[in-house]
């Protein structure tokens, strides 16, 4: 059996009858390469999880040879799977730290996959739609300086807008999360109190509020709470019909969230050398204030070509085609530029 | 029928002439290796909680648990919170339960109903105990946390100068998570309790209603205190379960490690925080997670081996009057 080479097992494969099918899964399992489908495992960030989930499904249908599993198990712990090489990629919506990007660092490449926002979803009783944040409103509210949907701070952006004197519950995510990561972040990038009151990672102290677990538990929350307020990502939110509050950005304008202004965020952005790149404060005048890359972790080498061969393939298609599939899940085609260079990145994997 | 004679017959003829049984030896082999293994794992697993919380107890100590912060993103763990959250959830839990169950099992152990009905009720009651963690915690979102959220804004309103019913109301609060678990853990009352009403001599009640004394009198006087050591051992176990409950709490308290002394504020517990944060932790975070999973061991085994010990005196006691 070992003597069949990789070609004449791939071409025999049809007409082969069971006895002989057999042997050669037992031939493929001893010797690399030699398998008829190559199995990628991913694991990681839960943000861009239905994409790559999706491209996995897609993917199948254009490239029956290489299987797709990507689980979503939250960016830290498949940060983790992948430098201990329990998976082929990894995936994380907070950039690596430097010191795990210097562990990782001879082996290790990381490629925008793509991008969404995070927004503010508030329950306001009879506020459907339309509630706009300045900075000081949100930050106070999050701080718990706020605490009342008809103070002065909130009623100062919404002329006309009948605001209720409901206190208002601060939402947050209870589980360490890099939507968490990303909304503190811009938080405390915008404003000194916030940096040194809550300060910003994957879990912090919140001074105010309740917490859920998860995306769907926060949803959960806003959901049945009045007068709740919460940070969530963009499609969920889209997806559950949340309301979205407007934000001021930079240029004091007031940006709703959709997929169209936060394209135009990752216009504005210049990708480093690293294609490491981390949106604090937008300076546009049309930036949605609160978004994101997510980025796909590949090794540069994988000795085992086929496994190399299928993480490219399935990255390229990602970046490619699957990009088309974005939108529709609530993320953002990523602008061709940052296309461009992430295929250049791929090219080093081997 | 054959093996019933042969096994007369070396009860008869004793030690001496009994045949070897190698089964004998291989069950009571397999019996052995089971309850080590059930030991060594026991250790095994404190002893990996141990060497994994191993560098936060040497970076913390003790301070960890008088720390009021926990902030990961600052490399800050302190669980006091978290601790008395802990604490306080399960002995509201069974400030609620402890009279319900009591009430039930006095309801259940004596005569009140026919027999067939008290089967029913009982079955009933214990049947609480088979209700998956998950789906009281969905429960308690759609059921309990509105009602909280509505009524608690009434206690805050009226009674709000206590520090214990301050607001701002949250319906996902101490109160609720507490309310949730006092239902979890009323079988356990119930049952335990209700063995121990049972198992009251007859003649002790016979005797108390010969004197003279009222059915009233004879149950406060003589059956609850004759049961009290297994009353009390059901409390302990059921405040064991309350505190290791994980599922329903963290869908429920509203994950806060802030300190308060309101009910009706979000709260955490040492379960809740663990479930919660373990995934996504990473360094000295999961260390710390660890050193608080050994807390919540300690606590826990100490607790039910109190309930243990109450429970055993209980038998003791129980087996004179016999």
């Amino acid at each position: 059996m070992t003597s069949l080479n990789h070609t004449t097992l791939q071409t025999r494969n049809l007409s082969m009858n069971r006895p002989f099918l057999a042997a050669a899964l037992i031939a493929s399992s001893a010797l690399p390469n030699l398998g008829a489908a190559t199995a990628i495992t991913g694991s990681g960030a839960t943000f861009p999880a239905p994409l790559y989930q999706r491209w996995a499904s897609d993917f199948k249908k254009v490239n029956a040879d290489v299987m797709v599993n990507y689980q979503s198990i939250g960016s830290g712990a498949g940060v983790t799977q992948f430098l201990q090489g329990v998976t082929d990629f990894g995936a994380s919506d907070t950039a690596m730290k430097d010191e795990e990007i210097s562990h990782a660092r001879q082996n290790a490449v990381m490629i925008p996959a793509t991008a969404g926002s995070i927004v503010l979803a508030y329950n306001v009783p009879g506020v459907q739609t339309g509630l706009k944040l300045s900075r000081t409103a949100y930050i106070g509210i999050l701080v718990g300086g706020i605490t009342k949907w008809n103070d002065p701070a909130i009623a100062k952006a919404n002329p006309g807008v009948n605001l209720p004197a409901v206190p208002i519950t601060v939402i947050s995510r209870s589980d360490g999360s890099g939507t968490t990561a990303v909304f503190t972040g811009h938080c405390a990038e915008v404003s000194a109190e916030f940096k040194e009151k809550v300060g910003s990672g994957k879990a912090v102290t919140w001074p105010v509020g309740v917490a859920g677990k998860g995306n769907e538990g926060v949803t959960a929350l806003i959901k049945q709470t009045p007068g709740a307020i919460g940070y969530v990502e963009y499609g969920f939110a889209a997806y559950n019909n949340l309301a979205m509050a407007a934000l001021e950005n930079k240029a004091q304008n007031f940006i709703s969230p959709s997929i169209e202004s936060c394209a135009a965020t990752l216009a504005s952005v210049k990708l480093p050398g690293d294609l490491r790149a981390f949106i604090l404060d937008p300076e546009g005048s049309n930036d949605y204030p609160v978004v994101t890359f997510t980025w796909v972790l590949v090794k540069k080498t994988y000795g085992d070509a086929a496994k190399a061969a299928g993480v490219k393939a399935f990255v390229t298609y990602g970046l490619t085609t699957g990009q088309a599939a974005a939108p529709q899940l609530g993320y953002v085609t990523l602008p061709p530029e940052v296309v461009t260079k992430a295929m250049a990145a791929l090219e080093a994997v081997k | 029928m054959t093996l019933g004679e042969k096994s007369i017959t070396t009860r008869l003829g004793g030690p001496a002439n009994r045949p070897y049984r190698p089964r004998a030896d291989l069950f009571r082999a397999a019996c052995w290796i089971a309850s080590a293994l059930t030991v060594a794992l026991l250790v095994f697993i404190l002893g990996e909680i141990l060497c994994k919380a191993w560098p936060a107890i040497t970076k913390f100590g003790l301070g960890f648990l008088s720390g009021v912060q926990w902030s990961p993103n600052r490399g800050v763990f302190g669980v006091l919170p978290v601790l008395i959250g802990t604490a306080a959830s399960s002995l509201l839990a069974l400030l609620f339960a402890l009279p319900l169950g009591l009430a039930i099992a006095i309801f259940l152990s004596e005569n009140f109903l026919p027999r067939p009905v008290r089967q029913f009720i009982r079955f009933m009651v214990e049947l609480l105990a088979a209700i998956p963690s998950v789906v009281y915690g969905l429960w308690g979102i759609f059921i309990v946390v509105p009602l909280v959220q509505q009524y608690g804004a009434v206690l805050a309103d009226k009674l709000g100068f206590l520090p214990l019913f301050a607001g701002p109301t949250y319906g996902n609060s101490l109160l609720t998570a507490s309310l949730v678990l006092a239902l979890m853990v009323l079988p356990t009352i119930t049952a335990i309790s209700r063995n121990s009403l049972v198992a009251v001599p007859p003649t002790l009640r016979e005797v108390s209603y010969a004197l003279g004394a009222t059915r009233w009198e004879t149950i406060l006087g003589v059956i609850l205190p004759t049961a009290a050591p297994g009353i009390v051992a059901s409390t302990i176990l059921s405040f064991g379960r309350a505190m290791g409950e994980t599922m329903a709490v963290a869908m429920l308290i509203g994950n806060s490690q802030r300190l308060s002394w309101s009910l009706l504020s979000p709260s955490n517990t040492l379960s809740a925080l663990l479930a919660n944060q373990f995934a996504e932790a990473e360094g000295i975070q999961i260390s710390a997670l660890m050193y608080a999973a050994l807390v919540l061991v300690i606590m826990t085994l100490a607790v039910n081996i109190a309930g243990d010990a109450v429970l055993r005196r209980t038998q003791r006691s129980l087996v004179g009057l016999k």
